[in-house]
């Protein structure tokens, strides 16, 4: 520019270079993620827990005291003794004994194993399913589109309990049978919430840029669509996964859930029910407490993440 | 009006009819029946004659035919069990449930939205912040452990109010009603409390959502622009604009808040319908399960209906779209 | 004559932010001026902090708000209640979102009138009819039984002028009124607008980004840049005898200014964001005629009577050449 300027004032001319220009953005996308991320301290704190009880249950053959499902180990001298007990052969109960001599602390974190296993692998695999669904809907149209949008209107409004009871009055009990009815409970949210983000982003000029350019649909979808839906999906997911092990744990109270031979948390209390009336609370206290504790810490780091990766979705 | 009226009823009754189809199939096709019904033991010959008795040789469709026709004469077969018409079953059952559930739903408005407006008018607040907290536990905590704690607490320590059934009932109408004798009230609380621990958490999540997300909209500075006094302003202004998807998610959430009895009624041992369908399940007994899928469809379907006529005269902008 | 409304040095702050510093702004009884500036230039703010609207965290950091004498910055809220609406109105820019979609347009004006005045209901439907009349609206008795969405953009902003006339306020402060309208419309506005407030002898601050909105219109100008009021004076002398390289930029940006096949005028380098400014003279990262002088912040300075400006180089134009 020219005019009239001072040729020695170079506090001028820096202050006009530093305004001129505009500024730019600076750092990672994940790096910016980590640091909004771990400005909860409570959301850091429910991780640190919720990976401690993953690792728990990974580990339990090593770390329980006793396994509580090999008959030879047990005793049924042992049974219904309180927390911090010492058992006929030396070992220490610490969290108690239930009616057949079974420590509860081994107990919980086998059931551990089948709650984690299946409250999370019904939402992962219904989080494939469903967004798989979602992107067919989003990128098929017409026809399809609306049919199997309306399936997935359906299944959400009908209440999950009754879908899960329908399915499993049908089939029995069983491991297999409650993934399958978790699965079919839950992968209608994330076929909406894919769905929906697929169609947003359909419209934007990067997509329109790669459909001219003959790119194969799938390869869109994938490589181009799918990525940008992933932090809606990734909040829904975690929410889900809290929600599928309580939901498990709802029927497995019911009896309809998993059998008797591998039970998960919620089984473990459904069991231990009938003693806290007498008094004997720990057999059903305690496994809750150890359901409650997964259940909320993933929950908490659900709420924060979707916080962190979608502030627009409100609370 | 009219036309969209027979427009939704049309649709609730295909959603009524294909779920009777699918608890057919459910029902009466998986896992054979003829094995259930009949016992192994039987030689061939009455196995025979028990097959063609029961209809069970017919091709599926006129045995889904036989079945619709008996289903809507009211008789979907005799429980196993009880060895009475099934629907009958139900029909007795129906109104403890019906109760636990309006007293739920009762709750969760008269707990739920204040709670929430206080929250979303004065969020910083330290009340705030443990009704959000409280909020979060509500709808993660499963409820039947819930309700768990609760009989510990209050029955087994405390020792003040019963856990086991329902209380005195009093005929009205027709039916029997315990929430009008003190003792009904006493054995009403705990399970009332549990089963609307969810709705509470969800309606007091969202309250406190449409209020903030209300306040800050350009029609409530605009009032405040005109001197309104705030108590109008949240009064009429704010509550009736987050009052329309409030009631849409209550009243939506009612029909499962009835199939969520089911876990509450285990619980405490309320003698409603849904333990008896946990019962019916465990022994297998069939016509039982279906008189009582049919039973929450229906008042499923008609919930969502009712949802939909008074969601048409809240907001304006919708009836206007259905007179045309 | 003493001037209905006198901003001395007012500065305003959202945290640490600070969003408008030492505005001095005057409206005389029947005056229209015009406050004219980019987004982010804090007008609107400006606007608000005089009703006392700010939104959280947004708050007076020093300066006098001098309404008939009293000074607004120190006014209690209920104080402010009771000029609100009455003695100062406010317009907003999209009438869409000013009106609540719930809630009928009697509704919306009644409530207007009782905030204020204790008249029976009937008198104030009859008022809010009459003031619908005199903004033009055809059939003023069926439109009031009418909801929001059912008129026009033109209308709505009709209704919400009708509203700020109801009480024939001292002030009417109009942010952005006619930018979501249709030209045509806006010239209709406009002409409207300016023959009520001649008739009732209503002061109007009308704030736009638009200067050609309101050349003809106002009788004085106030032109704002980052936060402060870089030139104020009569229309004539700001559009004719520009002072302020800002404001001169502004008036030869406008696009009817321009020759046919000449290069459209553009102001140099970047508008500021918010809160972040450059030290000393907001202007100068993209002005022309900075010097050294320029790092320190200019004072106001009264070039001709009236005409006053923030700038160590005023009377020079934005290419160098000297004018007068």
């Amino acid at each position: 520019m020219t005019g009239i300027t001072d040729p020695q004032s170079d506090a001028l001319a820096r202050s006009r270079a530093q305004w001129a220009a505009p500024q730019a953005d600076d750092g990672s996308l994940l790096r910016d993620f980590l640091r909004q991320f771990t400005r909860s301290g409570l959301a850091v704190g429910a991780l640190v827990v919720f990976t401690s009880i993953v690792l728990a249950a990974v580990f339990a053959p090593v770390l329980a005291p006793q396994n509580p499902y090999d008959l030879m180990q047990l005793d049924i001298m042992d049974g219904r003794l309180s927390p911090g007990s010492q058992g006929y052969t030396g070992t220490t109960f610490w969290l108690g004994t239930d009616d057949q001599g079974r420590d509860l602390l081994s107990g919980i974190l086998y059931g551990l194993r089948i709650s984690l296993l299946v409250g999370a692998g019904s939402a992962l695999i219904a989080a494939v399913v469903g967004t798989a669904v979602g992107l067919v809907a989003a990128y098929a149209g017409g026809r399809t589109e609306t049919l199997l949008m309306r399936l997935v209107d359906l299944q959400l409004s009908f209440p999950t309990i009754l879908t899960a009871l329908m399915i499993l009055a049908v089939l029995g009990k069983g491991i297999f049978n409650v993934m399958l009815a978790l699965i079919i409970v839950e992968w209608a949210i994330y076929a909406r919430t894919a769905r929906a983000s697929a169609m947003s982003e359909r419209r934007r000029e990067y997509v329109e840029a790669a459909e001219s350019l003959a790119l194969p649909r799938w390869r869109i979808v994938f490589r181009h669509i799918l990525p940008n839906c992933m932090p809606a999906l990734i909040v829904i997911a975690t929410i889900q996964i809290a929600s599928a092990i309580a939901f498990e744990a709802t029927l497995s109270f019911l009896g309809l859930g998993v059998p008797i031979t591998e039970p998960s948390l919620g089984l473990l209390i459904s069991n231990g029910y009938r003693y806290m009336l007498a008094g004997d609370y720990w057999t059903s206290f305690f496994p809750g407490v150890a359901l409650l504790i997964t259940i909320v810490s993933i929950n908490l780091v659900g709420d924060h993440l979707r916080d962190v990766l979608n502030p627009r979705m409100e609370r | 009006m009219i036309t969209w009226l027979i427009r939704r009823l049309f649709q609730a009754a295909l959603v009524l009819l294909s779920m009777t189809v699918l608890v057919f199939i459910g029902v009466n096709v998986i896992g054979n029946p003829v094995d259930i019904m009949i016992s192994p033991e039987a030689t061939q010959d009455v196995r025979q004659r028990a097959i063609e008795a029961l209809g069970f040789d017919q091709p599926l469709w006129r045995q889904y035919l036989t079945f619709m026709g008996n289903a809507l004469q009211g008789d979907i077969g005799n429980s196993y069990v009880y060895n009475q018409p099934a629907f009958d079953i139900i029909l007795q059952r129906l109104p403890a449930t019906l109760e636990l559930a309006l007293v739920a739903l009762f709750l969760s408005v008269v707990i739920g939205i204040p709670l929430g407006l206080y929250a979303g008018l004065y969020p910083d607040n330290l009340l705030s912040k443990a009704i959000m907290a409280f909020s979060i536990l509500g709808f993660s905590l499963p409820t039947f452990w819930v309700g768990l704690m609760m009989i510990m607490v209050f029955t087994v320590m405390l020792g003040w109010l019963p856990s086991i059934g329902r209380g005195e009932t009093v005929e009205v109408l027709g039916m029997r009603w315990s929430f009008l004798t003190w003792d009904g009230i006493q054995h009403l609380i705990l399970p009332a409390l549990n089963l609307s621990l969810y709705k509470i958490s969800m309606v007091m999540r969202l309250t406190r959502a449409g209020v903030r997300e209300t306040i800050s909209k350009d029609f409530v500075k605009f009032a405040r622009a005109k001197g309104l006094s705030p108590r109008r302003i949240i009064l009429v202004h704010v509550l009736k604009n987050i009052m329309i998807p409030v009631v849409t998610v209550i009243g939506l959430g009612f029909g499962g808040t009835i199939a969520f009895a089911v876990v509450t009624e285990s619980v405490f041992a309320w003698p409603g319908m849904g333990k008896l369908i946990i019962d019916s399940i465990n022994v297998l007994d069939r016509p039982m399960i279906v008189a009582y899928l049919m039973m929450i469809v229906i008042i499923f379907v008609t919930i969502n209906l009712i949802v939909d006529l008074i969601y048409t005269t809240l907001d304006p902008r919708v009836r206007l779209e259905t007179q045309e | 004559m003493n001037p209905v409304l006198s901003v001395e040095n007012l500065s305003v702050a959202f945290g640490a932010v600070s969003a408008i510093e030492e505005v001095n702004l005057s409206v005389h009884r029947g005056e229209f001026l015009g406050l004219v500036g980019e987004s982010g230039s804090g007008k609107s703010v400006t606007g608000f902090s005089i009703m006392k609207l700010l939104d959280e965290p947004g708050h007076i950091t020093g300066g006098r708000i001098l309404f008939n004498g009293r000074d607004l910055a120190q006014q209690s809220e209920p104080g402010m209640r009771r000029l609100r609406g009455k003695r100062i109105a406010m317009i907003f820019q999209d009438p869409m979102m000013t009106l609540n979609p719930v809630l009928r347009i009697d509704t919306q004006m009644v409530e207007t009138v009782l905030a204020h005045d204790k008249v029976s209901r009937r008198e104030a439907w009859e008022r809010a009819r009459d003031a619908l009349g005199m903004v033009g609206i055809p059939s003023p008795e069926e439109r009031l039984a009418a909801y929001p969405h059912e008129f026009s953009g033109g209308m709505r902003q009709r209704v919400a002028i009708a509203i700020a006339m109801l009480h024939r306020p001292d002030l009417i402060i109009a942010d952005e009124p006619t930018t979501a309208l249709d030209v045509t419309i806006q010239a209709q506005i406009l002409s409207e607008v300016q023959k009520l407030a001649q008739g009732s002898g209503t002061a109007m601050i009308w704030i736009t980004h638009d200067l050609s909105v309101v050349a003809g219109l106002a009788q004085r100008l106030a032109v704002m840049y980052a936060g402060r009021v870089v030139e104020t004076g009569p229309t004539e002398d700001v559009l004719d005898r520009t002072l302020h390289p800002y404001s001169l930029g502004l008036i030869r940006s406008v696009p009817s200014r321009n020759s046919r096949g000449q290069r459209l005028f553009q102001i140099p380098g970047m508008p500021m964001a918010t809160g972040r400014r450059p030290q000393g003279c907001p202007f100068h990262p993209r002005c022309d005629r900075a010097t050294a002088a320029c790092l320190e912040m200019p004072a106001e300075r009264e070039i001709t009577r009236g005409h006053v400006t923030r700038c160590h180089h005023p009377e020079t134009s934005l290419k160098g050449e000297k004018v007068a």
